[in-house]
């Protein structure tokens, strides 16, 4: 992707001041909409409709958007889905499948790359950070492959680095102003389409 | 609001042309399509050995663009020479009558016989002032102020370059501070999209976890090491230094022995064989060269038992290797200044010894070329005969020797300090030989290639990642050092040594300094007042007080900074605590976006 394929138009530039309130973001897509939608009706162009006008009520599940290029090798791509779905499930509208590529793409300002990234991160959903998160976050990473001792003292050392109120897991807080250290965040959390 | 709907669309069209323009300029450097793609299949760290080299190559364009136009251009179009005095005698060296041609080659690769009265060295230069229609162009001035101006232009250059490797270096060392977390959360590149480049990408986060791992253990190792074992290792530590200087000064030693050796075998008129005298010719680069190969090998074995954690080992025999490779030059000029300097009768007449070297400059022009050419040959000969059979080797024969060698590896390292060592000579050798740099820019622009198909045709990636952003930090160090390390020689000679009378710009002053204070004297006496005392030591030293309080209140204010930030941060602990008990979620709030400012 060069930067000529994204192109924006005057109001959506305009549209990028992104004011975070709450988790919950409200916010216009940084992509042209009937680029994307191009991508997503090929995904299941039985099921998709040509037409949005009518503001159709469709979802992909989660099977077919976790099989696309971008995400294939990604180890947190059920996660990734999973976040950016309303029910949890990892099924996606066309508002939410923009929404996540959005986040992901180069243009997205840090703080809500690093609200997503937590949520991404949580796999028991409980807003914190807990050991038993990190490490299946680590497993995922390193698909299995450091010994159980291993996965415990990184796990024990990151809570460590990160937690700064002591109670032994990470808040969004914690997150937040760790991964504002991170050199390599904004690079890397970083997805081309 | 029409107005201001007109500024805002022109301000959107002059940012989108800048962006255009900024697109233009980087499609036109050069390789860059090339380095995109090693890019892509080598990672980062090798991308920036690349860049290295290509930044290598613009340096040399550069200071031979200065050196052209302000040396080598006005004495070519110069109608003829207007010498004001002529005092000695330099006999050519040009061979005369029939010429064999493998003597022509000899002299092709030694810098003598037909190259040695060229533009190629500095004894060609034998001009004083050169008259041109209307002006006079003083030569010798232009000279000294060229070598200034390219070791300046080249320190500006790499400082400017390393400006942003070190801030990230700095943020790094917070990196050490929250390693773990960096790995996990921000370590996956998420464009990843083939199968390959996340098998290496999850191979080398594995590896970077380990070593993590293997530095915690060794730290908790080394807090809890006894008092006795810390007398032990100590003294191994000792011992084992002692030994590197032993080696190291016997390696200098052999050096200033093969380069006396060279020297007087180059005056001695008898010719024993072609093959021999050009050995005799390449023998101080023939021992360089054999030590540095052998010394890394020998340091990478002493580490094994000093002891130390992994970061710091490979650290520390990178500085050896540093040391070792910029050394060994100077001990080269040494060797050859103290035969220069050494005459029948002491003191020398002259301050040099004109009976065996009526031209010395030229002489150490001539060595510094065949540094650099060697360099190339060695360069070239390695990974002709030494990588390609040894991917066949790998590739074809499935015996005992493949397995144990294995496929080749870039070692990012070693590469760099062969380009450091190339440069260093070529910044010594730009005063004694002005056309040395273009014959680098042809060297470098050839080793890219030669790299590069190297590198896509016996390489494998590499199992032990290279931090990309401490590595341009690092080779741009590397770098710094062998320039301050060239310009000591360089120094030393302007300075202190006399200058040849026989040959070269110079020929009218004792030293090549001295054409500065002769040039300053013809200027109008306020110019002159005022040079003197922006060089006088009142301004000096208030210049230096100036700087060391600058730095001091930096200093300070990062201190200051660093007690906030810790005060915050146990107020957060506190938060958290409190935060167990209800009513005071207001002053939670304030502190939180305190805090959060602040940080």
């Amino acid at each position: 992707m060069g930067n000529k394929q994204t192109i924006f138009t005057d109001e959506q530039l305009d549209a990028y001041q992104v004011i975070l309130t709450k988790p919950i973001v409200v916010f216009v897509g940084f992509f042209s909409p009937s680029r994307l939608h191009g991508r997503y009706h090929e995904l299941a162009p039985h099921l998709v409709p040509m037409d949005y006008t009518k503001d159709p009520d469709c979802k992909l599940p989660l099977a077919l958007i976790v099989n696309m290029p971008e995400l294939k090798e990604n180890p947190f791509r059920n996660r990734i889905v999973e976040s950016f779905s309303e029910d949890g499930m990892g099924n996606l509208s066309f508002n939410e499948f923009v929404d996540m590529f959005s986040v992901l793409s180069e243009m997205a300002p840090r703080e809500l790359k690093a609200i997503y990234a937590f949520k991404i991160y949580d796999f028991n959903v409980d807003n914190y950070l807990c050991k038993e998160d990190l490490e299946k976050t680590l497993n995922k990473l390193t698909k299995e492959e450091l010994t159980p001792e291993e996965v415990q003292l990184v796990c024990e050392k990151a809570i460590e680095e990160a937690d700064l109120d002591g109670d032994n897991k990470l808040s969004f807080a914690d997150f937040e102003n760790m991964i504002s250290r991170a050199p390599d965040f904004l690079s890397t959390f970083h997805i081309r389409i | 609001t029409s107005w201001r709907q007109w500024r805002q669309s022109t301000h959107r069209y002059l940012r989108r042309l800048q962006d255009d323009v900024h697109e233009w300029l980087t499609a036109l450097q050069l390789w860059r399509s090339d380095i995109h793609i090693i890019e892509g299949m080598f990672g980062t760290g090798i991308l920036s050995y690349f860049s290295f080299l290509r930044f290598l190559v613009m340096l040399n364009l550069i200071i031979f663009t200065l050196m052209f136009s302000f040396v080598l251009l006005p004495i070519i179009i110069a109608p003829h020479f207007m010498l004001v005095f002529i005092c000695s005698v330099y006999p050519t060296s040009a061979r005369q009558g029939l010429v064999i041609f493998h003597e022509h080659i000899a002299d092709l690769l030694s810098g003598g016989g037909f190259l040695e009265q060229t533009y190629l060295f500095y004894g060609y230069y034998k001009a004083d002032k050169i008259h041109f229609p209307g002006t006079t162009y003083n030569l010798p001035l232009a000279y000294l102020l060229v070598t200034v101006a390219y070791l300046f232009l080249s320190l500006i250059w790499i400082v400017k370059r390393s400006a942003n490797g070190f801030k990230r270096n700095l943020v790094q060392d917070e990196d050490r501070f929250q390693s773990f977390c960096n790995k996990i959360f921000a370590g996956w590149d998420f464009c990843i999209s083939n199968m390959n480049a996340a098998k290496l990408k999850r191979s080398s986060l594995l590896y970077e976890l380990r070593t993590d791992l293997e530095e915690e253990r060794i730290k908790q190792k080394i807090a809890d090491r006894t008092r006795e074992e810390k007398c032990r290792i100590y003294l191994i530590r000792v011992i084992l230094n002692l030994f590197v200087i032993a080696v190291l000064a016997c390696c200098f030693y052999s050096i200033y022995i093969a380069t006396i050796f060279s020297q007087e075998a180059q005056m001695n008129e008898v010719k024993v064989n072609f093959i021999v005298d050009l050995i005799h010719q390449y023998l101080p680069s023939i021992v360089i060269t054999l030590a540095n190969f052998i010394t890394p090998l020998l340091f990478s074995v002493v580490i094994n038992y000093e002891d130390y954690s992994p970061a710091f080992e490979i650290r520390f025999t990178l500085m050896r290797c540093v040391f070792m490779r910029l050394t060994s030059i100077g001990v080269l000029l040494f060797s050859l200044w103290s035969h220069i300097t050494k005459c029948k009768e002491e003191p020398c007449v002259c301050g040099y010894n004109h009976v065996l070297y009526s031209c010395w400059e030229t002489r150490i022009g001539q060595e510094m070329y065949k540094l650099t050419v060697f360099d190339f040959i060695i360069i070239v000969a390695v990974t002709i005969f030494v990588e390609f059979p040894r991917k066949l080797i790998v590739k074809y024969c499935d015996c005992g020797l493949a397995k144990w060698w294995g496929q080749q590896e870039f070692a990012i390292p070693q590469n760099v300090l062969e380009i450091v060592y190339g440069q260093t000579i070529c910044w010594i050798g730009a005063f004694y030989s002005p056309m040395l740099p273009a014959i680098c820019t042809i060297k470098y622009f050839f080793i890219f290639y030669i790299k590069k198909v190297s590198l896509m045709k016996n390489c494998r990636p590499a199992t032990r990642p290279f931090r990309a952003s401490s590595s341009n930090f690092f080779f741009l160090g590397v770098l710094l050092i062998g320039l301050s390390l060239a310009c000591v020689p360089v120094i030393v000679s302007v300075a202190q040594i006399n200058c040849s009378q026989a040959c070269g710009p110079f020929v009218n002053y004792t030293t090549s300094w001295e054409v500065l204070p002769t040039a300053i004297s013809q200027l109008p006496s306020g110019v002159q007042t005022l040079l003197f005392t922006v060089s006088s030591e009142a301004f000096a030293v208030s210049f230096f007080v100036v700087t060391c309080l600058a730095m001091f209140y930096v200093i300070a204010l990062a201190g200051a900074h660093k007690r906030v930030i810790k005060q915050l941060r146990e107020q957060l602990a506190m938060v958290g605590i409190l935060n167990l008990f209800e009513g005071c979620q207001p002053w939670c709030n304030f502190t939180l976006r305190k805090i959060h400012l602040m940080l």
